[in-house]
């Protein structure tokens, strides 16, 4: 293997982290809509922090390596149009992914402060934001923009 | 290069193919994740039984069937005997069957455990076991990865 097959070979396992990773998110998410009670919202917030980490990971590794494929590959330049639409569509999906873990970290401060003050049963409140239509909508734009992002490396329309 | 080399027909098997892989790599993750942190907590312990269930299973059948149509439309079927499959076929064949085969494995163990759970009477080892094999298949899935893509051979 080449130092540039060494390059791709991370650059998709990469890819598989950020998608894997937004497919156990949604598992959490999923599984989110029906906590209620503060010991549920922070148990499953354990296993969505993992999901969080790895969907960084993923977004900044490809972006960093797909970019340098783009610079040492002859067959490819950064300007592109299926590259450009690429870096366009990352953009989209982490400004998205980012808001979304922004709205999902509101019940997770909630029951930390109702856990604080023992109250450890149902919550109106919890549910609700648990099942924040916001945060699902900007997790389904952030995970569409990364399918496309998929596509569009499969196709590479205009190469 | 690589759209430039793969006829395009082929396309939509490998994007099939590629959504199975990644969505039996999150159920995996989300898997072992809810497993290993679960601290015996029944709802996280059946989060990570039920998604390796109804989601790592169908990932896997759609990889599986995917990465079969694609093996069939490159014509692997029909190598010549003196010539050997390339090893990053192998480890991908290796790695889609044989961890198929740990997945039912796991989902057996854990079905088990879940139906012993249910009934107060533990479980958790064997929920236990499970984690430990799809830590096991997320490791497989990494070196798979690496090695279609990378192509050692």
């Amino acid at each position: 293997m080449t130092f540039e097959d060494w390059i791709f070979a991370v650059h998709l396992l990469f890819a598989a982290t950020l998608v894997g990773s937004l497919v156990m998110s949604w598992i959490v998410i999923f599984s989110l809509r029906t906590a209620d009670t503060s010991r549920d919202t922070l148990s499953l917030n354990r296993v969505a922090m993992v999901a969080t980490g790895a969907t960084i990971v993923g977004l900044v590794g490809t972006i960093s390596l797909g970019i340098w494929l783009a610079i040492l590959r002859v067959d490819f330049h950064p300007w592109d149009g299926w590259v450009i639409a690429a870096i366009i569509l990352w953009s989209i999906a982490t400004t998205a992914l980012v808001r979304s873990f922004r709205e999902y970290a509101k019940p997770v401060r909630v029951a930390r402060t109702l856990m604080a003050s023992s109250q450890a049963g149902a919550s109106a409140e919890l549910s609700a934001l648990n099942r924040t239509s916001k945060g699902l909508l900007l997790r389904a734009v952030g995970s569409a923009a990364v399918v496309l992002i998929v596509i569009d490396m499969i196709w590479k329309p205009g190469a | 290069m690589l759209a430039a080399i793969r006829p395009d027909n082929q396309s939509f098997a490998l994007l099939l193919h590629l959504v199975g892989a990644t969505v039996v790599f999150g159920a995996l993750l989300a898997s072992a994740t809810s497993l290993l942190l679960a601290r015996g907590e029944t709802r996280l312990l059946r989060l990570g039984y039920f998604s390796l269930l109804l989601v790592g299973l169908p990932g896997l059948i759609l990889m599986r069937l995917a990465g079969e149509w694609l093996y069939r439309m490159q014509n692997w079927n029909k190598l010549p005997p003196q010539f050997a499959e390339p090893s990053w076929l192998k480890i991908g064949f290796d790695v889609a069957d044989w961890g198929g085969v740990l997945l039912l494995l796991a989902l057996a163990l854990g079905g088990v455990g879940i139906h012993r759970l249910r009934n107060g009477k533990g479980g958790t080892v064997l929920l236990k076991a499970t984690m430990v094999i799809s830590l096991i298949l997320v490791v497989a899935y990494v070196v798979a990865v690496w090695a279609m893509t990378g192509k050692p051979s």
